[in-house]
């Protein structure tokens, strides 16, 4: 069936409408003629002055399929985390997770590197693969073995899969809650050296020099790890990474008065650290902004701050904390949609993520300039849990496309 | 007399001096309301000396003691402190407890709440937990130690006794030595000197010294010797059992050599320094057994009488509002 999407900007650039989409790809951009039997979608009926059709956004890196969450935020497909409970480490898992919310969401699992995610033996990577399988992930942890890392690189180099690490040293970072200065200090919090994360990079780094093999960081937060990625990218290593809102907006300081939902993994950082990943988002460095999407409910942050989960809710903020970058002129709405969808669909090998003839019709309308107020207890995740209740942004998810058929 | 040494308190009006609703933490309270708690304890100190004598002016409170981490100390402290006063005194250990069932913190002080308790006393190991606690609560809440982070009736009993002994705390040169990364005895020591304006300093191996300690307004010393100098008072911190052994120090003995409180070493303070420790101790590791039973220098079994009193001031100053004391409703 064919859908012509009329009265909007196209695209980053703002191509002229219309927008053709045949079945469920993108047919033509700008010009053909409008066929009796299509379905005609006029932009301004949904926005004031017809907004902006994008791609919709690739989220690279949920704890949670979260369907309703992910239509809002603007999200089409997500990269979902092995720490599953059972773990993403057999196909049989892994073609479960992958068909849980077609058709309205499409879920890429990213298959354990290791079995049971222990960190010791390598898990099938082909079979998950063929069970559909985009890329192989660490998990929440560090893979402490380097042994193991070096054998997780090299395999899955050959089966031409990416892999997805987390980078936080696990001696050092073991038991920590917070990064070390001057607030987990004054709490009294278990803290672990920012230098946790660089020193996790530069192993990695170095595994990857010897195979080859791509390697993405899932979550950059340091101004010593960032250096780290810049460098090996101007080297030309098969190397990207990635961040959320959260390291961009906040820092340690944000987690006085013990305020859990605050508690993320890795931790928030010093401001000077969060200066450095605004500043690596500008450069280039960082390609990949991403939701952490990890709803937990009170029952699991109503707790002291230690024994709390961490994790936020992030699907639904995702695109408006995004906006803000470009609000503020950090960064241009091109460079936002290669961060949110161009980039994570070449890390994952998805027809998907730009607006061209041939690729996936995953799109949405949104309005980059409404304001409104995130509430936590207005949200339609399963978690409210939310460090940004109550920030007023500005842009929003107006409607949403999944493979040409509106979903949300 | 240093300035804050001054007592505002006394012509501040009722309860418009100390205007918390709960003990949390040293952290907020400024420097004239830590005098004003003072103040208040030495009266209960000159109280509890004299025989014979009776007040009951919390008759029909009752006092919860919430204790979910193991004390022995502090529980029979504010168990006697709110008994002297006429208080029902109840304690809950964690051994007795449903959070051993799996009860969430939150479930349990609503439940605690439910019970109308008139105050409530907590300890609990993980830091943070008393101030979740207390949101959650109808009562004043004191915190009796919550994981690494504050315990100030330590550090409010701690001040009483050093102002008692030396004649003031502002000007002090106070040594904290030992285990400063995992102490909330240290933490709220830091904040009430240093808010008094003694000069503190601290003294730990790098292990157990916080990052961002000199945010404190205190000053680090990795030697003790060095430290001790010209101290006026020297406070030794207990070292944990399962830190000794490799874990943080390589050993009890070589922590001993570095950190020991010798007399000897203490030759090094003034000669009139004090000595302190909040107990329990461990002789011959972190003090020899001389210098903590010395008759003159140690002051530690005077902090612990010191305790009583300042326990009984907060239990009575924080129900004064239940009370319906003058100027205070």
């Amino acid at each position: 069936m064919k859908r012509y999407f009329l009265n909007s900007r196209i695209g980053p650039e703002g191509l002229q409408a219309p927008l053709a989409t045949q079945g469920d790809v993108i047919a033509q951009i700008g010009t053909g003629e409008i066929a009796g039997d299509g379905e005609v979608i006029d932009c301004a009926q949904i926005v004031r002055g017809g907004g902006w059709l994008m791609p919709a956004i690739i989220d690279l890196g949920v704890f949670a399929v979260d369907r309703r969450a992910c239509h809002a935020g603007g999200i089409a497909r997500v990269g979902l985390m092995p720490d599953q409970s059972p773990v993403l480490d057999d196909p049989g898992i892994v073609r479960r997770a992958a068909l849980m919310g077609k058709p309205e969401l499409w879920v890429h699992p990213l298959a354990a590197a290791t079995q049971g995610l222990k960190g010791d033996d390598l898990a099938e990577m082909a079979i998950n693969q063929a069970a559909g399988a985009r890329a192989v992930a660490t998990g929440r942890g560090w893979i402490a073995d380097s042994g193991v890392m070096r054998k997780v690189l090299a395999y899955a180099r050959d089966c031409g899969l990416a892999v997805i690490a987390h980078a936080e040293d696990g001696g050092l970072a073991a038991g920590a809650v917070a990064t070390e200065g001057e607030t987990a200090m004054r709490l009294g919090l278990p803290s672990a050296p920012a230098a946790a994360e660089a020193l996790a990079i530069a192993r990695d780094l170095i595994l990857v020099e010897e195979t080859g093999a791509r390697l993405h960081f899932r979550q950059v937060t340091t101004a010593q790890g960032l250096e780290l990625v810049r460098r090996a990218k101007d080297r030309g290593l098969p190397v990207t990474c990635g961040i959320t809102p959260a390291h961009l907006l906040l820092s340690d300081i944000d987690v006085s008065d013990f305020r859990t939902y605050a508690r993320l993994s890795p931790p928030l950082r010093s401001d000077a650290d969060r200066r450095a990943c605004l500043a690596a988002l500008a450069d280039g460095t960082i390609d990949v902004l991403f939701s952490g999407h990890d709803p937990r409910g009170p029952e699991e942050k109503r707790l002291p701050f230690a024994d709390a989960e961490p994790g936020m809710s992030g699907a639904e903020t995702l695109f408006a904390l995004g906006m803000g970058f470009v609000h503020d002129g950090t960064i241009g709405l091109a460079r936002l949609f290669e961060l949110l969808a161009e980039n994570p669909a070449r890390i994952l090998g998805l027809d998907a993520g730009r607006i061209a003839p041939g690729l996936a019709a995953d799109l949405i309308l949104v309005d980059p300039g409404k304001p409104w107020r995130i509430d936590a207890e207005a949200m339609v995740a399963r978690a409210g849990n939310t460090p940004f209740d109550g920030l007023p942004v500005q842009g929003k998810v107006a409607a949403i496309w999944k493979g040409g058929k509106r979903v949300g | 007399m240093p300035p804050s040494d001054h007592r505002p308190a006394a012509q501040i009006p009722g309860g418009a001096v100390f205007p918390h609703r709960h003990l949390t933490g040293i952290a907020g309270l400024e420097p004239h309301q830590i005098l004003f708690l003072l103040d208040e304890a030495e009266h209960w100190v000159d109280f509890n000396r004299g025989r014979g004598k009776s007040d009951r002016r919390l008759e029909g409170i009752t006092q919860i003691n919430a204790f979910f981490e193991n004390s022995t100390r502090t529980l029979l402290s504010f168990e006697i402190a709110g008994k002297k006063l006429g208080a029902d005194v109840v304690n809950m250990h964690a051994g007795q407890s449903s959070v051993k069932k799996g009860e969430t913190l939150i479930d349990t002080a609503v439940t605690l709440n439910a019970m109308r308790g008139d105050v409530i006393v907590i300890r609990h190991s993980s830091s943070g937990a008393v101030q979740l606690i207390a949101d959650k609560v109808g009562c004043p809440v004191l915190n009796a130690g919550d994981g690494w982070h504050e315990h100030p009736t330590q550090a409010l009993l701690d001040a009483l006794t050093i102002r008692r002994r030396r004649g003031a705390i502002a000007g002090q040169r106070v040594v904290i030595c030992g285990d400063i990364l995992h102490s909330r005895v240290a933490r709220s020591n830091m904040l009430s000197l240093t808010a008094l304006a003694a000069e503190v300093r601290v003294c730990a191996p790098a292990t157990l010294m916080p990052v961002g300690i000199e945010r404190m307004g205190v000053t680090p010393f990795k030697d003790f010797d060095a430290a001790l100098e010209g101290a006026d008072v020297v406070m030794m911190l207990r070292l944990q059992n399962e830190r000794m052994s490799g874990a943080f120090i390589p050993s009890t003995r070589e922590y001993h050599m570095r950190y020991g409180l010798t007399p000897e070493r203490l030759e090094r303070a003034k000669p009139d320094a004090l000595v302190m420790h909040p107990g329990p101790m461990n002789r011959g590791v972190e003090i020899t057994s001389s210098v903590a039973d010395h008759p003159e220098r140690s002051a530690i079994t005077e902090q612990v009488e010191m305790g009583v009193a300042v326990r009984m001031a907060c239990l009575d100053v924080l129900t004064r509002r239940a009370r319906g004391v003058e100027g205070w409703a």
